[in-house]
């Protein structure tokens, strides 16, 4: 089977500045995949270059058995991204920010799919309003719903449930999840939440200094570490201590 | 429909009219704006109307022809307005830190360019056809009983306004907003050697061939055949067309190099106020 997304020694520098050091991985077409990582880890700048928002300088991507340097416009269609650090127009109305970017992506059915989308994320009573006059809660579920305004097989989120409350955030890994099952869709997200990754993502994806220096499922990660969680095992990562250094578990 | 709505298969009108619709949807957002976009084509157009009443006594050259100053006033806020209309819309974009959407959608720049400019052609009508209208009952003056020939001098200024703007948008794009200057002031920059209100022969010699290189000249000197000696000057008319090809193209490329310059620095993500 053809993995959603297929890199080989994916590098961006900037200058003598290395933000993405030779990463190869492949991510199988419908599971959940975390990239984990410190601030400056690489995850963003990874996911930019994903989503051809960044041009490697050196690599190849491969996202839906398309060449992304040759061939992104072939698998922008079936995609879709999310972040907290990328705004839509804050002026529109959010039946307005949803309409065009329902266009943008070519769908048919663009009222029936706002519709389901507004029930889905129970944005009904917010159809109208500005966007820029929503709560951060109600903002990520926009976001959401444009995210996942075209249907896409693979979906990238950097941080999805960043700056929203417990309840709020539980309810969007819910959602997402629910998504991922319902449509088999491919979802890549960059988090700093431990808890978040643990319960959503099937395989993890740990970075450090733009470098893949481990990768398993949460609970496999968390018994070679011999962590008690997904965070003792992120700061053995993130300081070089622990496993990440001796190669042996804590005890 | 949206078979026949493709000009290529790479190139999509369904996209090109999402980002018209999202540029509409923000002009309609504020009444505020809309005024703002007539605003000053009615006042340029006002003041211009009265400095023509003064010349028609003080002026044998204005007196032949009434309406050559207001004619040439209202056509260069239709190359202002096409300008502006396309960088404050791609600053739009900018300020609304948007670029990034946009561009992990199936949008490709020229889809991106050809929308901008449809909504610079909304945004001069709005601002043009009030203030030519207002002209009608204020100063007697038609433009519009220039007939056939206005369309031409119209689509001309327009499509240099184009040009103007999206190498200016390319250059904000390239160097971020610390550029935004270009994109408010460019076009006036060429209003000095469009030969607006004097023949191109009044400028200095040296001067001349760079004038003659500008569209703007081509179809102020038309239209001043039209109004002084009523004849319609094709050669004009052909040299701003070609002219105009020529700047779209090389703005385009400009803006292209500044899209894939982006690209590299990671700039669609971080651009914005």
């Amino acid at each position: 089977m053809t993995p959603a997304i297929d890199v080989h020694g994916l590098t961006k520098r900037y200058g003598s500045s290395v933000a993405v050091d030779h990463l190869t991985f492949a991510i199988p077409a419908g599971t959940i995949t975390a990239l984990l990582g410190g601030n400056g880890a690489g995850k963003t700048t990874t996911l930019s270059m994903l989503l051809g928002l960044l041009t490697p300088s050196a690599g190849t991507i491969r996202a839906l058995g398309a060449d992304m340097a040759v061939d992104r416009w072939s698998a922008l269609p079936r995609m879709n991204f999310s972040s907290p650090y990328v705004d839509l127009p804050l002026r529109l109305t959010v039946q307005e920010n949803l309409n065009i970017y329902a266009r943008l992506y070519g769908l048919h059915d663009v009222s029936a799919r706002i519709e389901e989308l507004a029930a889905d994320l129970d944005l009904d009573g917010v159809m109208k309003r500005s966007t820029g006059s929503l709560s951060a809660g109600q903002r990520t579920r926009v976001a959401l719903a444009k995210a996942l305004v075209n249907r896409p097989e693979l979906l990238l989120l950097d941080e999805p449930t960043a700056s929203l409350d417990p309840d709020t955030a539980d309810w969007v890994r819910g959602y997402l999840s629910a998504y991922q099952k319902r449509q088999g869709a491919t979802i890549l997200l960059a988090s700093h939440n431990m808890a978040e990754v643990e319960r959503m993502a099937d395989d993890v994806l740990m970075l450090r200094q733009g470098k893949l220096v481990d990768r398993g499922a949460p609970a496999a990660l968390i018994a070679r570490y011999g962590r008690a969680d997904l965070e003792e095992v992120f700061l053995d990562v993130a300081r070089g201590t622990g496993f990440a250094s001796t190669g042996e578990a804590a005890t | 429909m949206s078979a026949f709505l493709s000009i290529h298969p790479s190139f999509s009108l369904n996209r090109v009219a999402a980002i018209v619709l999202r540029h509409w949807y923000l002009m309609r957002s504020s009444w505020l704006r809309m005024v703002e976009i007539a605003y000053w084509p009615t006042v340029q157009m006002i003041t211009w109307g009265f400095i023509t009443q003064f010349f028609l006594t003080h002026s044998s050259w204005v007196a032949q022809a009434g309406g050559v100053l207001i004619g040439a006033v209202l056509l260069w806020d239709v190359l202002l307005r096409s300008q502006l209309g396309f960088a404050i819309s791609f600053l739009e974009e900018m300020w609304s830190r948007n670029l990034g959407h946009l561009f992990v959608s199936p949008l490709r720049p020229a889809e991106f360019l050809a929308g901008l400019m449809a909504v610079s052609l909304i945004r001069a009508l709005i601002g043009m056809v009030p203030a030519a209208l207002i002209c009608i009952p204020l100063y007697h003056y038609n433009i519009f009983a220039m007939g056939l020939p206005l369309l031409a001098f119209f689509f001309n200024l327009l499509a240099m306004g184009w040009a103007i703007g999206i190498a200016t948008s390319g250059l904000v794009l390239r160097f971020g907003m610390g550029a935004e200057t270009f994109a408010w002031a460019a076009a006036f920059g060429f209003a000095p050697i469009s030969a607006i209100y004097y023949p191109v022969s009044s400028l200095p010699g040296w001067l001349q061939p760079i004038a003659w290189a500008t569209p703007a000249a081509h179809v102020f000197e038309g239209m001043r055949a039209v109004m002084f000696e009523g004849v319609f000057r094709w050669d004009h008319l052909i040299e701003a067309m070609a002219l105009n090809v020529l700047m779209i193209a090389g703005a385009s490329a400009l803006f292209l190099l500044a899209f894939s310059r982006a690209r590299a620095l990671g700039k669609l993500l971080q651009v914005g106020e």
